[in-house]
């Protein structure tokens, strides 16, 4: 979770993404942020994001997408 | 049968009474019978080209979920003996079938419409370019005709292919209720471009007579036409009289133009998808919003999220993130990456997926070089805003203006001109004149002509203008308030009085102020040709 933290700190510094559950709905992230964060994603969990997962559930909050980062390993 | 006939307005309050007296169980099946109804009309033998896609697309996901099906029926089989590796290897091989049958599907779909649509385009470059090498062949035209909304029908269709193959819904059994989504009429000729899963409960369901329906849906279906007879086929005439004569109407000419062209093509296309979204109102079916009042936004990308948003969200999630997030896209931003450094690794993804995704929002638009011109212009435009960002934080962290109205104003007016700017390149015949045009607004200076009677002769008078002035003022108004209730709410909280009083004063303005009899013509929908 720590990981995620920091990946979506990279990416807005501003935010407080440990209590913040709609980053999709508020339109924090946007397509071009949610690109770096597959791309930061697959890198450090070594997993592969099929673009079916990206769906504003999985992305709301930095939980959701640890949720996603665990399935995903667990396939 | 265009939106604006009588004919249509028959059709549909025949269709709508038939709807309701009849088993409500059949209503679907009604709404089937009066979509083919309705394509035939444009030509009988369109017809064939919207059941292909039907049927193809039909058996594609029937392939695709039953392999699906398999795979999942053998996993929870052997649960317990399959180990991870081999479950991932047993998956990898499912998906590669069941691709197979997709990329087929698509590739047959896309290329119907790619021959109809742009094999004219091909040839006539191919023939330019037999001409650099002074080569005497040349090819002629195909001559095809293009079957009424094929680019919305064919996207539609694809997405719901690309949906079942991404596991996100099961395929639909019934052909009938598929063919019924593809050509569902109210969306047809311009959209919106529907999603199965959002549309399927209210378009198959049973419907019982609801006044609140009709009332609303009939109110939305007065305001599309409003916006598009008394606005739009208005303004069309001083804009066709401005983009066929570049070599008088140049200078200050082509800047009101450019404004005409923004309002008139927000009136006509946001006007159809009104009339639709009234039309399927009234049968008690729910289709999605197309704009949320556009020319509001601060932005190029913001702009992009309320104008056409369903076709910009086709091309975000079945162009886009396909590209931007697939395997080959990934490794090689790594290797960016690790040969240049972070910063260029991130952008290549988004760059190249950005610049895909413009083309062919631009070639989606019409065949030609303009529109090419005009997606990669708002590519660029979109792109250095994204590079601009940090200097616009460094602005707003200086500057405390962020929320000042003021401000906001200028956002808003800067947007509206770069998207009326862009617009252009849709308007006059070849991209060489725009390019003219554009520069004409700096050497000619012609701006007295204005006040002394240049504008009366692009084919209006001063009624006319009137009208145009006070009618944008009443949309513009309509919007603000939108923004913080629904107009349609707002009026049926008035008394029954009032609220009737305001629509009958709407159907006459339609009535008498309509861009009807000589000089004007019943036009088609911009959107409708694309």
């Amino acid at each position: 979770m720590d990981i995620i933290i920091d990946i979506l700190s990279d990416l807005h510094p501003e935010v407080d993404f440990e209590k913040c559950n709609s980053l999709i709905d508020d339109k924090i992230l946007d397509s071009f942020d949610i690109v770096s964060l597959v791309a930061d994603l697959t890198d450090e969990f070594d997993i592969a994001i099929p673009v079916e997962e990206i769906i504003p559930k999985n992305f709301n909050s930095a939980a959701a997408i640890n949720e996603m980062v665990k399935r995903l390993e667990d396939e | 049968m265009l939106f604006t006939t009588s004919n249509f307005i028959i059709f549909v309050i025949l269709l709508s009474i038939i709807y309701y007296i009849i088993p409500k169980k059949m209503q679907w099946q009604l709404l089937l019978i009066a979509s083919y109804m309705f394509y035939a009309f444009a030509g009988i033998q369109f017809i064939v080209y919207i059941l292909i896609t039907t049927i193809t697309t039909y058996f594609a996901t029937i392939n695709i979920s039953k392999l699906q099906t398999k795979y999942n029926k053998y996993i929870k089989e052997n649960k317990a003996i399959v180990t991870r590796e081999e479950r991932r290897a047993i998956k990898e091989t499912s998906k590669k079938k069941q691709r197979q049958w997709m990329v087929l599907c698509m590739v047959f779909n896309f290329g119907i419409l790619a021959v109809l649509k742009y094999s004219n385009f091909a040839i006539e470059n191919f023939n330019k370019i037999l001409g650099l090498f002074n080569s005497e062949t040349s090819f002629k035209g195909l001559g095809f005709i293009l079957p009424l909304g094929i680019s919305f029908y064919t996207f539609q269709t694809m997405g719901y292919l690309i949906d079942v193959y991404r596991g996100k819904y099961d395929y639909e059994k019934n052909i009938f209720k598929l063919a019924l989504f593809v050509s569902f009429f109210p969306q047809l000729i311009q959209g919106p471009i529907s999603r199965f899963d959002d549309l399927k409960d209210s378009l198959f369901s049973k419907h019982n007579f609801n006044w609140d329906n009709i009332n609303f849906g009939f109110q939305r279906i007065l305001w599309g036409y409003f916006k598009k007879v008394v606005i739009a086929d208005r303004l069309l005439i001083a804009v066709n009289n401005i983009i066929q004569n570049p070599d008088i109407y140049q200078g200050v000419y082509v800047i009101i133009g450019m404004f005409f062209y923004a309002i008139e093509l927000f009136a006509d296309f946001s006007g159809g998808i009104d009339i639709a979204i009234g039309i399927a109102e009234v049968l008690g079916i729910h289709l999605e919003e197309n704009f949320i009042r556009p020319y509001f936004s601060k932005s190029i990308t913001e702009y992009w999220r309320r104008w056409h948003i369903t076709l910009g969200t086709w091309f975000k999630d079945y162009m886009f993130f396909p590209i931007s997030v697939s395997k080959p896209m990934l490794k090689l931003s790594k290797t960016c990456r690790k040969n240049f450094n972070d910063a260029i690794g991130k952008r290549i993804p988004v760059y190249v997926a950005t610049i895909i995704v413009w083309l062919t929002t631009g070639i989606w638009h019409g065949a030609a070089w303009n529109f090419v011109v005009w997606g990669l212009g708002n590519c660029i435009v979109i792109l250095i805003s994204q590079e601009c960002i940090p200097l616009y934080q460094k602005f707003h962290h200086r500057f405390d203006v962020k929320n000042k109205f003021y401000f906001r104003l200028f956002q808003v007016v800067r947007t509206f001109w770069l998207m009326s700017f862009l617009r252009t390149f849709d308007c006059y015949r070849d991209v060489g004149t725009t390019f003219k045009m554009y520069g004409s607004i700096f050497t000619v200076y012609n701006i007295n002509e204005i006040f002394n009677g240049g504008l009366m002769q692009l084919g209006l008078t001063i009624k006319d203008y009137i009208l145009l002035f006070v009618s944008v003022w009443i949309v513009l108004l309509v919007s603000l308030l939108q923004r913080k209730e629904g107009i349609r709410i707002k009026i049926a909280a008035k008394p029954i009085m009032i609220s009737y009083m305001i629509f009958f004063i709407l159907f006459l303005g339609i009535i008498v102020f309509g861009a009807y009899g000589v000089g004007f013509d019943q036009s088609q929908f911009i959107y409708s040709q694309f």
